[in-house]
């Protein structure tokens, strides 16, 4: 498939430039938090409650303090005498009632109660980290086990434990959205109505580089450095100056170097970093903390297990009339950061999907139970979204007796700029020409034939397509604000440009795997006229970079990377003022283009590297005019979401002797807006192509009935692996955003939120003859194979 | 605490450690070769795989002294007189990381993949690659980088 159907470029904004920061990676010279080491430092080691609901009696600590290296031990009563602030939540969400959510307490040492496996009981710093290790299990916590709930329903049922008192039933808030009385009036006027109920299974983020901190505390200055394996620095440092330790923000430092993955795990402010810097005080000496992976497994934010019900009116030609959804959110024990806005304002809002449904009501009822908090995971809410309504689209053109094409076909929203019922304007898209691509890609005409071929082998053989389209970069500021979110949600830049005409870039976003030193080198190269090599980008630490608001909805580029074309517009505008008196012209009359001031109509021209080395030595300069040096900063504040979308068809074959599946073909057939580097767009789709066909296939996080988690390791959670994939086909059709001046849309999440439903109606299709019409995600060989046999009984009955 | 003297990655060390000391807390916290990685604590990720005697191992699988004697390279010193590995320069090319960590493992077992087959194909370096765990690539550019290097140094033989 090609890779996109735009021009090639000429400039640097478009190729396929390999990263430079792989340099680094590729011997060795990354240097991620744990890499680092502090003169005098310590580490620490956490204990965690190994029960999912229980009272802590008691904390007998005597034993580790005297065991080899040990420094100190503090408790969740240490916590509580200093007066520390609990993590707090950055969305507050709203009842149907206009009350607000129950927001708990989320210390960060607990002191009388742990409400989740892994939840954190005491801290130990110690010489070395294999002494503070060592002195977990000579600490004698004495626990009084209480009955927990692990899942939605357990949580749900009548006489449940409660996890937290202030929230009866377990209930954090139950939210709507949409008009009601338009969506049941629809659903009464439809000819049929098409049911669905889905689970989106629980997953485990899984970062490569588990979750790693550094605190650390100089006296001398008052001043506090933390070290974090985090997407968004800044964030982190108003959250614990602010809210957890009440620390002076200009007197906190937060750096975030190499972080190694985050995939939304790494948004969220965690005890421990807070506690690192914490007890760096008290201790005297910078602590570093770094989880093994069994911690991740029961520390990290892990996303989706959410349970949907739906039901679309249609009419006898197949338009949707109205959707009504009833959804319920498991949020795990605490609130973690952005928790309450991922089934909200991240999933409801994306129920119209792509098509032109005119009535849309849902209603989200968020859970508390005892489990790790669950968060934004890479696509956070809009891969619900979008599983939900393919999954539902299939079943509405199998009970009208349509071909699944044709009623998407004529559902499309094909007028922009649309506004849907529920909340969103989408600008821009072609959701025709990217099916178009997807079904070229995979040969859909060649797909009879290939089905046949398989029987031929005993093998079942499926297709299954999604169109869906989801929205990045949230924004803008205040309208998410006037719904609850207390962030701002713009991205900020300074370019400075040195004397000698090259370029420091400082992005308030973080790259943690995206290539931003390459794209937004390219970006800068491009406005600038620079060469790419003159261009450096910083990011991830605030004592250099301005205040921004990090790496997280595939946002960097739709909004950071329009910070930086503003900054730049600026270096512009001033470099204009300077070439002017320089070229003793009008400004009016100085245009810029390919790195150089020229005045218009004349060959007459100064190149920036000129101007640049005028603004820092100015000698023969507009003094009165114009301030010296060259560098500008610049806040984007975007007008509205952008809206990727796209679609991905996959063709699966299965043996129907064992339910496993092959993957025979993976297309995906998007539009992400603008392509800066079309060698990075492509990584990022394979990779979010990999996390949705691991939710599809293999990967849930378990619980037992009383809270304990059945796959804390990559022995038993379904972790794919090299072996489980093809080569993946991938493709772009641009349709540019409207509204930011990259028209870039963004596409770190897209695999992630297209493919889950693409996987499952491919095995259903394939399952089809046998009479299987429904499968759960995982859409494991085991589950297969019991739907095969289930449906072989009935068959005889 | 115990002397373990070994080569690394062309150089002799000796180190004092515990016994219980694995090859990879070796690597990392004495000798401070940080791109060793460590990614999981069940030897299923395969961050830590390192070079020993030549072939590929999960250095976080092994104590340190019975690494005693062997020579160990580690992603840092498969650079030979700065000149990448051609496996580097294919990861590079091929985008074959993203976050970067699982990436020294992933290189270093690839070259033993290559080394142990030097005509393997797509399916023979997927399955090699079982004991690498990366949440990035989708593998996709992983295995594409493996097979471009298969290619070059099958044609830098042939010439």
């Amino acid at each position: 498939m090609s890779t996109t159907t735009t021009p090639t470029p000429k400039g640097p904004l478009g190729q396929p430039l390999v990263r430079r920061e792989d340099r680094r990676f590729i011997t060795g010279q990354g240097r991620y938090t744990d890499d680092i080491v502090l003169p005098g430092m310590t580490h620490a080691a956490i204990v965690r409650s190994p029960h999912a609901h229980a009272r802590i009696l008691s904390i007998d600590t005597t034993a580790a303090r005297q065991a080899p290296g040990v420094i100190a031990i503090f408790t969740g009563q240490d916590v509580a005498a200093d007066k520390v602030g609990g993590l707090p939540c950055g969305w507050l969400v709203k009842n149907k009632d206009g009350s607000n959510m129950v927001e708990p307490p989320h210390p960060i040492l607990v002191a009388d109660r742990a409400r989740h496996v892994g939840d954190q009981v005491a801290l130990v710093v110690a010489e070395t980290r294999a002494q503070a290790r060592a002195a977990l299990s000579l600490i004698a916590v004495e626990y009084e086990p209480l009955p927990a709930v692990a899942s939605l329903a357990a949580a749900r049922a009548a006489g449940a434990a409660q996890v937290w008192d202030q929230a009866p039933g377990n209930v954090c808030y139950d939210w709507h959205l949409g008009d009601p009385t338009a969506t049941e009036q629809a659903l009464k006027a439809a000819h049929q109505i098409v049911e669905i109920d889905v689970y989106h299974n629980r997953l485990i983020p899984n970062a490569i580089e588990p979750r790693s901190a550094i605190g650390q505390y100089e006296s001398g200055t008052d001043s506090y450095t933390l070290y974090t394996s985090s997407q968004n620095p800044h964030l982190i440092r108003l959250l614990l100056g602010a809210f957890v330790l009440g620390l002076p923000e200009h007197r906190l430092r937060v750096v975030a170097p190499d972080v190694g993955g985050g995939f939304g795990s790494k948004i969220f402010h965690y005890a421990e970093e807070a506690l690192v810097v914490w007890a760096a005080r008290k201790v005297g000496r910078p602590i570093k903390w770094t989880a093994e992976r069994s911690e991740s497994f029961m520390s990290d934010a892990h996303g989706r297990d959410v349970h949907m019900r739906a039901r679309l009116g249609v009419d006898k030609d197949g338009r949707f009339l109205g959707l009504h959804v009833q959804s319920q959110a498991n949020l795990g024990a605490y609130l973690s950061t952005f928790a309450s806005s991922v089934p909200t304002y991240l999933s409801a809002t994306l129920m119209a999907g792509c098509y032109t449904t005119p009535a849309i009501y849902v209603e989200v009822k968020s859970i508390f139970t005892h489990t790790v908090p669950v968060d934004a995971y890479r696509g956070a809410g809009r891969p619900e979204a979008a599983y939900l309504l393919e999954r539902l689209v299939d079943k509405a053109a199998n009970a009208l007796g349509m071909d699944r094409l044709e009623i998407r076909r004529k559902n499309f929203i094909t007028q922009f700029p649309y506004k849907t019922p529920v909340a969103l304007e989408y600008d821009s898209g072609d959701y025709h020409a990217t099916l178009d691509m997807a079904l070229a890609a995979v040969d859909y005409a060649g797909f009879p034939a290939r089905r046949e071929a398989s029987q031929a082998r005993g093998k079942l053989r499926g297709i299954g397509f999604s169109t869906y389209v989801e929205a990045c970069g949230i924004a803008p500021s205040a309208v998410a604000g006037a719904l609850g979110a207390r962030a701002g949600l713009y991205e900020s830049a300074t370019v400075r440009m040195h004397p000698t005409g090259s370029v420091t870039v400082f992005t308030g976003t973080h790259s943690h795997g995206q290539g931003h030193e390459t794209t937004f080198a390219q970006l800068v190269a491009e406005q600038l006229g620079v060469p790419v090599d003159s261009v450096e980008v910083v990011h991830g630490d605030t004592a250099r970079i301005p205040f921004g608001m990090g790496t997280y909805g595939s946002r960097s580029l739709a909004v950071g990377g329009s910070a930086i074309v503003k900054a730049t517009d600026k270096i512009i505008a001033k470099g204009k003022k300077i070439a002017a008196h320089l070229l003793e012209a009008a400004e009016a009359d100085i245009e810029f283009k390919n790195g150089a001031f020229t005045v218009v109509g004349t060959n007459r021209q100064k190149t920036i590297g000129e101007v640049a080395f005028t603004a820092y030595v100015p000698h023969n300069y507009p003094i009165d005019k114009v301030e010296p040096g060259l560098e500008e900063s610049a806040f984007y504040d975007p007008k509205n979401f952008t809206f990727p979308a796209g679609c991905h068809a996959i063709e699966v074959e299965i043996d129907p002797e064992t339910g496993v599946v092959t993957l025979e073909n993976v297309v995906a057939a998007d539009d992400v807006g603008t392509i800066i580097n079309p060698l990075i767009v492509d990584g990022q789709m394979h990779g979010g192509l990999a996390q949705g066909i691991g939710q599809a296939l293999f990967e849930e996080a378990q619980y037992d009935e009383s809270g304990q988690l059945l796959t804390g390791s990559y022995l038993n959670y379904g972790m794919p692996r090299a072996a489980d994939f093809p080569f993946f086909k991938v493709g772009n059709h641009v349709t540019a955003c409207t509204h930011n001046p990259l028209g870039a849309k963004g596409v770190g999440e897209v695999g992630a939120i297209g493919v889950p439903p693409a996987v499952i109606n491919a095995v259903l299709d394939a399952l089809a003859p046998l009479g299987v019409r429904d499968i759960s995600m995982p859409a494991t060989p085991e589950k297969i194979w019991r739907a095969i046999q289930d449906a072989k009984a009935k068959a005889q009955h | 605490m115990g002397a373990i003297t070994l080569k690394v990655n062309g150089k002799q060390v000796t180190v004092d450690a515990a016994p219980r000391t694995l090859l990879v807390e070796l690597l990392r916290e004495p000798l401070q070769l940080t791109g060793t990685h460590v990614g999981c604590d069940t030897s299923q990720c395969g961050s830590c795989t390192v070079l020993v005697d030549g072939r590929s191992i999960k250095a976080c699988t092994m104590l340190a002294v019975e690494a005693a004697g062997t020579e160990v390279t580690t992603i840092e010193g498969l650079a030979q007189g700065g000149r990448l590995h051609p496996m580097q320069e294919a990861f590079q090319s091929c985008h074959g990381l993203q976050c970067g960590f699982c990436t020294p493992g992933m290189i270093l077992s690839a070259v033993d993949c290559l080394k142990q087959n030097p005509t393997a194909d797509e399916r023979d370096v997927r399955e090699w690659l079982e004991g690498n765990i990366c949440r990035c690539t989708g593998y996709h550019n992983i295995v594409k980088a493996v097979l471009s290097c298969r290619d070059r140094m099958a044609q830098s033989k042939e010439g």
